[in-house]
């Protein structure tokens, strides 16, 4: 049995704002009180803070997710699950034909430790990358603490689906999950059980919806449910999605209440494609080939169904599966 | 001055749903099988399992719930959200003497009541998601019109109608 050694972070000492830079191969990625900067070889960029933490909060909890993770439209991670590139300008038309765009790849446990320790560093106390605008603090200013509960939630990923004895469990007050004040009329009844006896750890359902009100974060998909390779993957959406998805599967989504309009762009240049709005009830795929960024006016509950089958990247890429969802 | 909001969270049924749309750039709407729940639900027949979505094998079915289902088993979980009005989900075990599934994956018809001991019963309403245990048995009843979103696998009984169903116009 073989330990692998923890991955060694390239950081600096605190600049005069109290933050670490670091630097991954040939990128560098420091931040003051407002802005966070990324310079590669051929090119620079800037980010507000605000905008650069929640896309890095969402790249470190989903292990860089499947596919694209467009922290904007010039930088980003593609996983290619085992190592990541990390990228500025490859998806952006402009940056490619000036010749601007850098690309490099890196073993995940070197991006992962590298990332997890940008987002503890730079996050101060009372920011939460992964709530809603209204329900957290400032990224800005100067040094301040840390906020590691936060940022190192538990990210639910339930073997079978949730409340099934020994899997994930129920979200309620006293596990400090209470009801969002943008939910607080979704009813919170659960299923009437009747199970024989000796059949009660088999009579087995729950409420998603209550589940999903009680929801403490923001663009977060989690497995509340898992048929072979068939996640449901519900999720609860107030003001914008922090990166730009860039799929590299088809991607479903279900519309479980209220609405949300996605913009959808071509994945690879950045081009507009459609915008879709969804109200509940909605069925909509996400083609292989684009990427898409949602908004949300009001908190919204949205079922994120995937196929995390590790063999699709590999097909659609060669051309063995289409695209597309759906063939008439 | 305005005061502090209250919210409305907005769901949808069978008697009240909004279909959103999709604005074409440069694209095909095909591409997005665009389709919505409660309107597939409003023209099936009841316990007619329509793919609303489908990835490879895997596939959600919209089914309309009204009156009593035939009992149906796969070879793996299931799981069966209500999207509107009420169901009772009953689960049965498989006896010996009950026929196999016959097909690989998805959900199948049995063709008499299974001969296994009854699990139990659950009571689910909007929002309220249930397991279909490999293993077992289920029929589902519905007093009234209500809406079933079923996670599986595609079997012999999904029903595929895509062109009758999505937006295939910009």
């Amino acid at each position: 049995m073989s330990i692998e050694a923890p991955a060694r972070v390239d950081a600096s000492e605190d600049n005069l704002y109290g933050y670490q830079s670091f630097k991954l191969g040939e990128f560098t990625f420091s931040r003051d009180e407002y802005f966070v900067y990324v310079e590669w070889p051929t090119g620079r960029h800037v980010m507000s803070a605000d905008a650069f933490l929640r896309a890095l909060q969402r790249d470190v909890a989903w292990q860089f997710f499947y596919g694209t993770v467009n922290f904007d439209g010039v930088i980003g991670t593609v996983n290619h699950y085992g190592t990541v590139d990390l990228f500025a300008g490859r998806y952006n038309d402009a940056y490619r034909k000036a010749e601007l765009d850098h690309l490099e790849n890196f073993e995940t446990p070197l991006i992962k430790a590298t990332f997890e320790q940008m987002l503890d560093n730079w996050t101060n106390t009372g920011f939460d990358p992964f709530a809603s605008p209204t329900e957290t603090g400032t990224a800005f200013g100067i040094k301040a603490g840390d906020n590691r509960p936060a940022i190192t939630r538990h990210r639910v990923t339930a073997r079978r689906m949730v409340n099934v004895p020994g899997d994930e469990p129920l979200r309620n007050d006293d596990n400090g999950h209470p009801v969002n004040r943008q939910f607080a009329d979704v009813p919170q009844g659960e299923p009437e059980l009747h199970p024989e006896p000796g059949f009660e750890g088999e009579v087995i359902a729950f409420n998603l919806f209550a589940y999903l009100s009680r929801s403490q974060v923001t663009w977060n998909p989690s497995v509340v449910s898992v048929c072979g390779d068939s996640l449901y993957c519900p999720t609860t959406e107030e003001y914008i999605l922090p990166i730009i998805h860039g799929n590299d599967r088809v991607e479903w989504f279900v519309q479980l209440s209220d609405e949300i309009y996605w913009n959808v762009e071509d994945r690879d240049t950045g081009a507009a494609r459609a915008k879709v709005v969804m109200r509940p009830g909605d069925v909509a795929a996400m083609p292989a080939d684009i990427r898409h960024q949602g908004y949300a006016p009001k908190r919204s509950m949205l079922l994120v169904w995937e196929n995390a089958d590790p063999e699709l990247p590999g097909l659609i890429s060669s051309g063995q599966l289409p695209s597309t969802a759906v063939q008439l | 001055m305005p005061g502090l909001p209250s919210y409305t969270t907005v769901f949808g049924s069978l008697d009240d749903y909004r279909k959103g749309e999709i604005d074409l750039i440069d694209d095909d709407p095909v591409r997005y099988a665009f389709s919505n729940i409660f309107e597939v639900a409003s023209t099936s027949r009841p316990y007619e399992k329509i793919a609303v979505g489908k990835n490879r094998q895997y596939v959600l079915e919209a089914i309309r719930a009204e009156g009593t289902s035939g009992w149906r088993t796969a070879p793996h979980d299931e799981f069966a959200l209500v999207m509107d009005g009420e169901v009772e989900i009953r689960l049965r075990k498989l006896g010996p003497d009950d026929p196999v599934a016959t097909a690989p994956r998805g959900s199948n018809q049995l063709s008499a009541e299974p001969g296994g001991p009854p699990m139990g019963r659950v009571v689910g309403r909007r929002g309220h998601m249930t397991l279909l245990p490999v293993g077992a048995a289920y029929q589902f009843h519905a007093d009234s019109p209500s809406v079933i979103l079923l996670q599986t696998q595609d079997g012999p009984d999904t029903v595929y109608k895509w062109a009758e169903i999505i937006q295939t116009v910009p």
